[in-house]
């Protein structure tokens, strides 16, 4: 034991010697968290749109003035004819064009139906999508309060966003940010200081020394699970007294679960650094293997259900995704371990199987 | 009496189909220091790993300061120092940091590792520089504070594998004025090296080509057998001997 602590405290004085890595380790979640947060935004405000309105009435009038006036729109131009519209899109600024059919109030009058026409610039495809989501919005109200008397019978939904009322984005991103931060640091600075002392030659002494591998894989590991429990519990904080992101289920859970995804994401670096044998090969593959399917195929940025189905058995397959889903449970909904067993199990699993996994390679690489 | 601290009788390790270690069988004495003698790719990294038991033999007996290598293996790790071709130290911890290091996993206690890091320090002169890192220090001074580490715990062997690789001559010199003391001090010093020079130093010497042990003697018995000069002309006429039999 006297010996395993000399080994914990020689790389505890590795990391701290090292300020700059240490910087990075600390300021990267709030850096992130601060970026995530405040730029990466779905909400749209002043979209500049522009009117074809080849009717010209008091009706289209009233339609465009209601756009106007939603805050999410700002009339940029009126337009002339259809060959206009192409080049209002190219000249860059135009997000929205709505063209409105000749005689327009008048068929609305008689034939109780007119049409209208939402062109957006889906060279940027979700934002399109929202814009003409708001227009139709707008149109539909504005629909509804002309035939208030006419049409007796009508379906209002009143749409309500559980758990995240204003659609804040930040929401999102902190549970997604976690995962990604616990894993870059356990699995990237384990790997990295486990293949550091290959490539100086100190493993050989280490191996030769009366330490057993064992001590020398949980000493390597140990400082880690602190440095990243401490960051767990920056971003959490940062997340609530930044941006109000609450913590709704138990603490404890949360932490358990959060030690749970260390632990599997430590194991992990410790394979990869068994299969290699320079830093260099070893951050290739931690950022590749690791960092883009935490980002990417978790659900963090794009969501698990609109993939196609190959990616979703990928995600399937990637340990992140569930601890999205877990933390974003406790989180947001304050769902306790009931709802997550699943999850939880399924991580578990992962834990248990890399651990196994690198204990077995690593034994085999002394033999 | 002469007693042999490290006994190996037809030890054989195969890569694959490749036989690193073709059926060595040799003795080292207590007290004594045993040059280990080859080219580069001889062979003579595979047999220290295995000495050391950083790697098993596929054959072979063997024994280490009285313990079996393929059961005692604990127990040869707490008995033997080593230092390898590339330096031992962690050049982002001070002087004093590395020698507490390396005397922790070594089992000392607290106040021995104070006392022995003391005294190491005070030997080499490094008292001033206890808290500078080790990457600011000279080369010279870096090989002599790894050899010192290397015997902090106070090990019946400590095999040393090429430590003079890349030092000027008189820091060799100096380092082999160490390795005499640690000798006279009782400790068995078991040695690989590529410098001819450095192989008149040892008490005896073997001589690996190719997998096997050339020849195994003192400098001096080699050199009348051979009809040499210096370990290097015994060196070269025992390599091409070995280059016609394939031939």
């Amino acid at each position: 034991m006297k010996r395993f602590w000399g080994f914990v405290v020689k790389e505890f004085l590795h990391i701290f010697r090292d300020y700059r890595t240490l910087l990075i380790l600390f300021g990267m979640p709030a850096v992130q968290l601060i970026l995530f947060g405040f730029v990466i935004t779905n909400e749209i405000k002043d979209a500049r749109f522009a009117v074809l309105d080849l009717s010209k009435d008091e009706t289209t009038r009233q339609i465009t003035e209601k756009i106007t006036s939603s805050g999410y729109f700002r009339l940029d131009r009126n337009l002339n004819t259809y060959h206009e519209i192409e080049a209002a899109f190219r000249e860059g600024d135009i997000r929205l064009v709505v063209v409105f059919e000749p005689d327009f109030a008048r068929r609305l009058e008689k034939e109780r139906a007119a049409h209208v026409q939402l062109i957006g610039d889906a060279s940027d495809p979700n934002t399109a999508n929202i814009l003409v989501n708001y227009a139709t919005g707008i149109l539909n109200n504005y629909l509804l309060s002309l035939n208030a008397e006419a049409i007796p019978l009508q379906i209002i939904p009143e749409a309500r966003m559980m758990y995240n009322q204003e659609l804040k984005g930040v929401f999102m991103f902190v549970p997604g940010l976690m995962a990604m931060l616990l894993m870059l640091i356990s699995a990237l600075m384990t790997s990295l200081s486990i293949t550091r002392e290959k490539e100086l030659g100190t493993m050989e002494l280490l191996l030769a020394s009366p330490l057993r591998p064992m001590q020398i894989v949980v000493g390597k590991v140990f400082p880690y699970v602190f440095l990243a429990f401490i960051n767990a519990c920056i971003i959490i904080l940062l997340g609530w007294a930044v941006f109000g992101v609450p913590v709704r289920g138990s603490i404890a859970l949360l932490l358990f679960e959060s030690f749970l995804f260390i632990s599997m994401a430590l194991s992990l670096g410790i394979l990869i650094s068994c299969i290699t044998n320079s830093q260099q090969l070893a951050m290739m593959i931690s950022l590749v293997a690791l960092m883009l399917p935490t980002i990417l195929l978790s659900g963090f940025i794009f969501p698990v259900e609109n993939m196609p189905v190959i990616l979703q058995w990928l995600c399937h397959i990637m340990p992140p995704m569930y601890f999205i889903t877990v933390i974003k449970s406790i989180m947001l909904k304050g769902n306790g371990l009931f709802f997550i067993w699943k999850e939880t199990l399924i991580l578990i699993g992962f834990t248990l199987f890399f651990i196994l996994l690198s204990v077995k390679k690593f034994k085999i690489r002394l033999a | 009496m002469i007693t042999n601290i490290i006994i190996v009788k037809d030890l054989v390790k195969k890569f694959g189909s490749f036989v690193a270690n073709d059926h060595l069988t040799f003795e080292v004495r207590k007290g004594e220091i045993f040059g280990f003698l080859g080219a580069n790719g001889a062979g003579k990294t595979t047999a220290i790993r295995i000495l050391c038991g950083l790697s098993f033999p596929t054959s072979g007996e063997l024994s280490v300061a009285g313990y079996n290598v393929y059961t005692q293996r604990e127990k040869i790790k707490q008995n033997i120092g080593y230092m390898s071709q590339k330096f031992s130290l962690y050049d982002d911890l001070t002087i004093f940091e590395n020698i507490r290091f390396y005397a922790a996993i070594y089992g000392l206690s607290r106040k021995d590792i104070d006392n022995r890091a003391e005294i190491l320090m005070k030997k080499l002169n490094l008292e001033d520089a206890r808290n500078k890192l080790i990457r600011d220090i000279p080369l010279g001074w870096k090989q002599k504070l790894a050899f010192s580490v290397a015997i902090i715990h106070d090990p019946k062997i400590v095999f040393l594998d090429e430590p003079t690789g890349g030092v000027d001559p008189i820091t060799r010199r100096q380092f082999w004025d160490m390795i005499y003391e640690a000798a006279r001090n009782g400790i068995t010093v078991f040695v690989t090296t590529h410098y001819m020079d450095e192989a008149e130093y040892c008490d005896r010497v073997s001589i690996m080509v190719d997998g096997r042990i050339a020849a195994l003697d003192t400098p001096v018995a080699l050199r009348e057998k051979y009809q040499a000069r210096n370990m290097n002309e015994v060196f070269l006429k025992l390599a091409r001997a070995q280059t016609k039999e394939v031939a």
